[in-house]
């Protein structure tokens, strides 16, 4: 059982997960955000390593990853930046980001990397199911890293079961289908949604994220699941030099 | 290079992939749709009626077969005998329209109401609002910042069709941006709407749908050169390559006939080494971009590089993976063309045959230049496009 694996089975609601860009807004940056996220109370993070192409992303993450991209960062910098990682940061933290940056550092260089510096997983959004299991999943495997899968409200049941059957740590269901960044407005479609899902009884813990922005879209998603993940709202927040603990505090009340 | 291309298989496999290219590297937004289209596409362009809207439309509407012209002047100059395919005389101006004609017909049939495409010369835009106007469907087609100022005209045509045009701001605002604009528009509206793309790129099946839409070029070009010649089969084909659907539609029928020479021309923009250059197989390494495995101009940590030519539909970064394939295989020759190069093959074409070329085609006809052609030898030029698009380009350039 790794840290996420471990965080599932002892947290069971309301588990907060943060994205942000690695690199951004200021290129050393990193590593002091995941810090100042875990002392304001954030379970988990979900760190991106900046891409040029984000196709799956709206115009705040685009922008945060252009910045850290102008800022210098990569994956080699990135690697280096959290060598330090587990003597300041215990809560589980997982990469975000595109294949092609990983291709070219080398997949299973970029496996043995996160294991050497304490990173439990990854979430690769234009890394398909297919292909990671042909070609991914048993490197994955042999680090134990967590490969975490999204789905959406027009995955089929079939397929979630696969998903689930593949994923271990949890499965990230996303909101609507949409870019990053959209803010939510958690209808009854979304809601019938969300109970369809928590009733096929997976084995996977669910993890709600895209466009959850505030603690009343974090309250009512997390409701329908282990927890939620907010990403847009955060970053926008950072980069315009707001505290982190402000922001985690708005969520969480506390 | 000697290869035994035997054995080789060019086209598409079961998994979506073209030798070490191809495959289906999108998020999951994108998957069911996708998915509908990989598991219909074979069986719907394989109904017999579809087969006939398809032809007749091709026919009538936009004036196929297209001329297989033998320009007489040209072919003096390089001692051999030069063909043109003239898809420049489509509707529209250009070879785009083979696509857009096949997939309208194919969103149809999977009951879709709107229609999304990415454009860079604006040339595939017009394309697609042209079928969108023909059929009463919705249409939104985006399109690089940079391109919509210079190619203003098909921008203009576009919006008279009744095509909403919504620039791409993001990136080098060319023909990159615009797709991943579109893709996530495509993401943001999961249910009826169908992306157009607008060449041999993209998830599996695109490269293998636009290619069989497209290989209606080759197979005509056959055919015609049969009859004006006595041989179907020429010693080269030429054709240029932004992300390569005139290329493979010149290219497809002629694969397994490896006598025929298969030469695609890129766009070395101010020079292959200048740093401004979109001579994606010179300077690209492989690579995932917009959905599959092929070769893409990139820096080693994996950001895409921005690309440049002087013609916007040469302005792309990756080219399709079948290209991929085929340039490993070594199948295909790839060489390229600068700016500079590629218009002087415009003014020539234009002087002495009569024709205003795009530069996007020109600069398959600059290769001509350096080939070392031998009497009696015939060469067909893929001629993917008019030049009324490029005007201004030209007469910046000429100070016409
Ligand atoms: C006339 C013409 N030729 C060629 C191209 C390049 O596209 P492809 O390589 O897909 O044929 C374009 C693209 O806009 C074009 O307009």
């Amino acid at each position: 059982m790794n840290r996420l694996e471990a965080l599932f089975s002892k947290k069971k609601q309301n588990i907060l997960s943060i994205y942000y860009t690695a690199g951004y807004p200021a290129l050393n940056d990193t590593l002091r955000i995941a810090e100042e996220l875990e002392a304001a109370g954030a379970d988990l993070l979900e760190i991106g390593f900046p891409y040029s192409d984000p196709v799956a992303d709206g115009p705040v993450i685009q922008g945060s990853s252009k910045i850290a991209l102008d800022n210098g960062m990569n994956l080699k910098l990135l690697f280096e930046q959290l060598k330090d990682l587990r003597s300041r940061v215990n809560i589980p933290v997982l990469l975000m980001g595109y294949v092609n940056p990983m291709l070219q550092f080398g997949v299973e260089n970029f496996c043995r990397a996160c294991k050497e510096v304490g990173v439990d997983g990854c979430i690769v959004p234009d890394l398909p199911m297919a292909e990671y299991e042909r070609h991914y999943k048993t490197l994955f495997g042999s680090y134990d890293l967590c490969n975490i899968f999204l789905i959406t409200p027009q995955t089929s049941e079939e397929r979630i079961r696969k998903i689930d059957s593949l994923s271990r740590g949890f499965i990230y269901l996303l909101s609507s289908s949409a870019t990053t960044g959209k803010n939510l407005d958690v209808s009854e479609d979304t809601e019938a949604y969300f109970s369809r899902i928590q009733s096929m009884n997976l084995k996977n813990p669910l993890m709600i994220g895209f466009g959850i922005h505030d603690r009343h879209t974090f309250k009512k998603t997390a409701a329908y699941a282990s927890g939620a993940i907010i990403g847009s709202a955060f970053v926008k927040n950072i980069g315009e030099g707001k505290p982190v603990s402000d922001f985690i505090a708005s969520i969480t009340g506390t | 290079m000697q290869h035994n291309h035997k054995n080789m298989n060019y086209f598409v496999d079961e998994q979506g992939y073209y030798g070490d290219f191809g495959g289906a590297y999108i998020p999951e937004m994108l998957y069911p749709n996708v998915e509908e289209l990989r598991a219909n596409y074979l069986k719907i362009i394989a109904d017999p009626g579809f087969r006939a809207e398809f032809d007749q439309l091709l026919k009538d509407y936009v004036g196929r077969p297209s001329p297989l012209y033998r320009a007489g002047r040209l072919s003096e100059r390089y001692g051999a005998n030069i063909f043109l395919k003239r898809e420049d005389l489509n509707h529209t101006g250009a070879h785009k329209i083979n696509n857009t004609i096949g997939q309208i017909l194919m969103a149809e049939r999977l009951g879709k109401k709107r229609i999304i495409a990415e454009t860079g010369a604006g040339q595939h835009g017009v394309a697609t609002a042209t079928v969108c106007a023909l059929r009463g469907l919705e249409c939104v087609v985006y399109m690089g910042e940079i391109d919509i100022q210079r190619q203003a005209p098909n921008v203009a045509r576009m919006k008279m069709l009744g095509a909403k045009v919504v620039p791409a701001t993001s990136g080098s605002k060319t023909l990159k941006d615009a797709t991943n604009e579109a893709m996530r528009d495509w993401i943001n509206n999961p249910v009826d709407t169908h992306y157009i793309i607008g060449s041999v790129v993209g998830p599996h099946p695109y490269p293998d749908m636009v290619a069989r839409f497209q290989s209606v070029i080759s197979a005509e070009t056959k055919k015609q050169l049969l009859e004006q010649t006595g041989s179907a089969l020429p010693d080269f084909v030429l054709a240029c390559v932004g992300g390569g659907s005139n290329a493979i539609g010149m290219f497809y029928h002629f694969l397994d006939d490896t006598a025929v020479k298969l030469v695609a021309v890129e766009a070395a923009g101010k020079g292959v080494r200048s740093g401004y250059s979109a001579a994606t197989t010179l300077l690209g390494q492989e690579g995932v971009l917009h959905g599959s495995r092929s070769i893409l101009m990139q820096t080693e940590d994996g950001q895409v590089v921005e690309p440049h030519s002087v013609s916007a539909g040469l302005d792309y970064p990756g080219i399709g993976p079948q290209h991929a394939h085929l340039f490993k295989t070594g199948r295909g020759e790839y060489v390229s063309i600068t700016d500079e190069e590629s218009l002087q093959a415009g003014l020539l074409l234009t002087q002495m045959e009569g024709i205003i070329p795009a530069i996007e085609s020109a600069h398959a006809l600059a290769y001509l230049e350096k080939m070392d052609l031998k009497t009696g030898q015939s060469v067909v030029v893929c001629l993917s496009g008019r030049g009324d698009k490029d005007m201004e380009t030209y007469m910046k350039y000429f100070g016409l």
